[in-house]
């Protein structure tokens, strides 16, 4: 974004290496075995038509909070709110695939996906209107409306989908579910859905959205210069609650999709889903392109399906992945010493360049 | 239950969850007013509450009584030695202040659970706290007729603590050289540069203290409401610091008043059993009530810009 750099995946590389090594330092610190442990991890994550299918199937939720968190970084903004539109998207989903159920199937699943993905753009809607209208920091309104969603969303599990003293929804009935034999047969049962194809076929989307659509442009534009955006002629408000409409869209579709293709129905949860947040990592790691999305999304979600094995396999708490995954994105934030250190290596006499830098917070 | 024990209960119950918030939202200005954007606030927390844990659990022989109270030095000390990761990334390697945040955010729950289960056989949560620190009746201001009841009678010592450690803050800087200093780095990095005061070195000062009185609000936390470490012991209490700062204008007072309202709504699931009118209201209100009040306060009262002018703004020297 700031400084150029001759290849923008050089970046994500060291990072991903230094997070690595920062992960097995701190094992070789507690006296785990890092390689050991790297290695049940991949075996965990692609050892097998089976955890292939995990892997695949755990990047959908991945996928699109990363595109979400992508949509409103582009325009300029800090969406934080990813957990809170994804659960709110989860809940939406399940809500209509069970109160809707007479609906014939093909029917139910869309309607039930569309619900889902409108409550979670409308939930960051709201942080968009109140940023276009008031200037309400959308750091602050999402984060607020995060934990908002997480209590409404406990509270109706509760009173309106558990039964008595129970916890969790019932599960929605086979026809409104995004499994399907073929995807099972392929992947030895397991989880992964159609929902996978509907996240990868949604990545391009975007990429097309971005890239060669008016409102696209308008969004990058708003987010690279507000003012000049406003000169330009640009409807500058209208934008900014496009842009978080969509983020939330993307977020709440991955909820939906995860509800109805991995959970099958929704329970109390005394925190909120981490899933939004890894979604910031998995967009912040290749700098919001929807195409490295993907590529992203794999390494994240093996890092978190492989990382379960580690625990099978040896005593090393399965944290050390979440440890790795942090590191990884540390790096990331400081591209500016990574690309320092590249340029001096390449003996280059270092050009000062002026560099005006803002944070995107305000 | 007559007035002055249903105000006695809801006040101390309202100090008691608003001391963790006054500490961390403190620490929130020093950061912001030197000009770094502080998100990672919950992180800091989570370090300051699981580092006081483990040391109340190992240390409580030692110092007997006492140990709560060093626990609390203890977690900010860590959480200053987090922090460190923040100031490091924001201040000298250009960091984006908001990802930085949250790294640290990632960073903190992965650690601590980690080392969490290093220490207790694979546990993801420490063993119970003998002694937290519980409430006190404070001697001499009880006396006080009927203000002492409901004040000084059972309360959150830590809470008046905070209450003080908040002014102390607003004096050091608002009425010394240190605090102009502190906050010129923020408003306006350049012009401080030009006068010859290191930007730099404030910002790191602040962002550090911001890590001391992060930790020591985790550490109250843990020490006084969860009796243990575990991922649910800090569960957005730093946002809700982060918000009471924004709330408070980024100012000490106005953030301890902030914080000890917020205190009062996060309590009120609790109390709210005791005061008439409130006994049969769903409880999913009280707990929506904070966050959804932080949300309408920011909307109706505050506009763009009232932090400091140059927060979240990476200060380059030129040469």
């Amino acid at each position: 974004m700031k400084l150029k750099v001759k290849s923008s995946w050089v970046i994500p590389l060291v990072a991903i290496i230094s997070g690595f090594i920062v992960g097995a330092i701190i094992m070789l610190i507690f006296g785990y075995d890092p390689i050991q442990n790297y290695a049940s991890l991949f075996d965990g994550a692609f050892g097998g038509v089976y955890s292939v299918g995990e892997t695949l199937r755990n990047m959908t939720p991945l996928i699109l909070t990363a595109l979400g968190f992508s949509v409103a970084s582009k325009a300029g903004f800090f969406n934080i709110g990813g957990s809170g539109q994804y659960l709110m998207g989860w809940f939406g989903a399940i809500i209509v695939a069970l109160k809707f159920s007479f609906l014939p199937g093909w029917l139910l699943i869309i309607v039930s996906i569309l619900a889902g993905a409108l409550l979670g753009g409308l939930w960051s809607a709201i942080a968009g209107v109140l940023r276009a209208y008031f200037g309400t920091s959308e750091v602050i309104t999402t984060i607020m409306l995060n934990y908002v969603s997480l209590y409404f969303v406990n509270f109706a599990v509760k009173d309106w989908l558990a039964g008595k003293g129970e916890d969790s929804s019932p599960n929605i009935a086979a026809k409104a579910s995004l499994r399907g034999n073929f995807l099972e047969n392929l992947t030895a049962n397991s989880t992964l859905h159609w929902g996978f194809l509907i996240a990868i076929i949604i990545c391009f989307v975007i990429w097309f959205y971005f890239n060669r659509m008016k409102s696209g442009f308008e969004l990058r534009s708003v987010g690279i210069n507000e003012e000049a955006s406003k000169y330009a002629g640009m409807n500058v408000k209208k934008t900014i609650i496009m842009s978080m409409l969509i983020s939330g869209l993307l977020a709440g579709l991955g909820g939906a999709l995860d509800g109805l293709g991995n959970f099958q129905n929704i329970s109390v949860s005394n925190a909120l889903p981490q899933v939004g947040y890894d979604g910031m990592a998995v967009a912040l790691l290749v700098n919001y392109s929807p195409i490295g999305i993907i590529l992203s999304a794999l390494l994240f979600s093996a890092l978190q399906i492989g990382g379960m094995s580690i625990s099978v396999y040896s005593n090393t708490p399965t944290e050390i992945v979440s440890i790795v995954t942090a590191a990884i994105i540390f790096f990331v934030a400081i591209k500016y010493v990574i690309e320092l250190l590249l340029n001096k290596r390449k003996n280059k006499p270092q050009k000062k360049e002026a560099v005006k830098e803002e944070g995107a917070g305000k | 239950m007559n007035l002055t024990t249903t105000l006695m209960t809801i006040l101390s119950t309202t100090l008691v969850y608003a001391a963790p918030l006054i500490f961390t939202a403190l620490g929130g200005t020093f950061s912001e007013r030197s000009g770094i954007v502080n998100v990672g606030l919950e992180g800091m927390m989570i370090v300051g509450a699981f580092s006081s844990s483990v040391f109340t659990l190992n240390f409580a022989h030692t110092f007997g009584d006492a140990t709560p109270w060093i626990s609390l030095l203890v977690g900010g000390a860590f959480g200053c030695l987090f922090s460190a990761l923040h100031a490091v990334a924001t201040v000298s390697f250009r960091a984006d202040h908001i990802i930085s945040g949250t790294v640290l955010n990632m960073m903190a729950p992965a650690l601590c659970v980690f080392l969490t289960r290093i220490f207790y056989d694979g546990k993801g949560q420490t063993p119970e706290i003998d002694q937290g620190l519980g409430t006190k009746t404070i001697p001499f201001l009880v006396n006080i007729p009927f203000f002492g009841k409901v004040f000084f009678t059972q309360t959150s010592l830590v809470a008046w603590f905070a209450i003080i450690v908040a002014v102390i803050c607003w004096y050091i800087l608002y009425r010394t050289g240190f605090g102009l200093r502190l906050r010129s780095v923020g408003e306006n990095p350049a012009a401080a540069d030009t006068l010859g005061i290191n930007v730099y070195k404030y910002r790191y000062i602040g962002v550090l203290i911001s890590g001391f009185l992060g930790g020591l609000g985790g550490a109250v936390m843990a020490q006084s409401i969860t009796l243990s470490f575990s991922i649910s012991t800090i569960s957005g209490q730093g946002f809700m610091a982060l918000a009471a700062m924004i709330f408070g204008k980024w100012n000490p007072l106005g953030a301890m008043g902030a914080a000890v309202f917020f205190g009062l709504a996060q309590s009120l699931p609790i109390i709210g059993a005791y005061i008439p009118g409130l006994a049969g209201v769903n409880s999913v209100w009280f707990q929506i009530a904070p966050y959804l009040i932080t949300i309408i306060v920011l909307v109706l009262f505050l506009g763009k810009s009232v932090g400091p002018a140059a927060d979240g703004e990476n200060y380059i020297k030129s040469k």
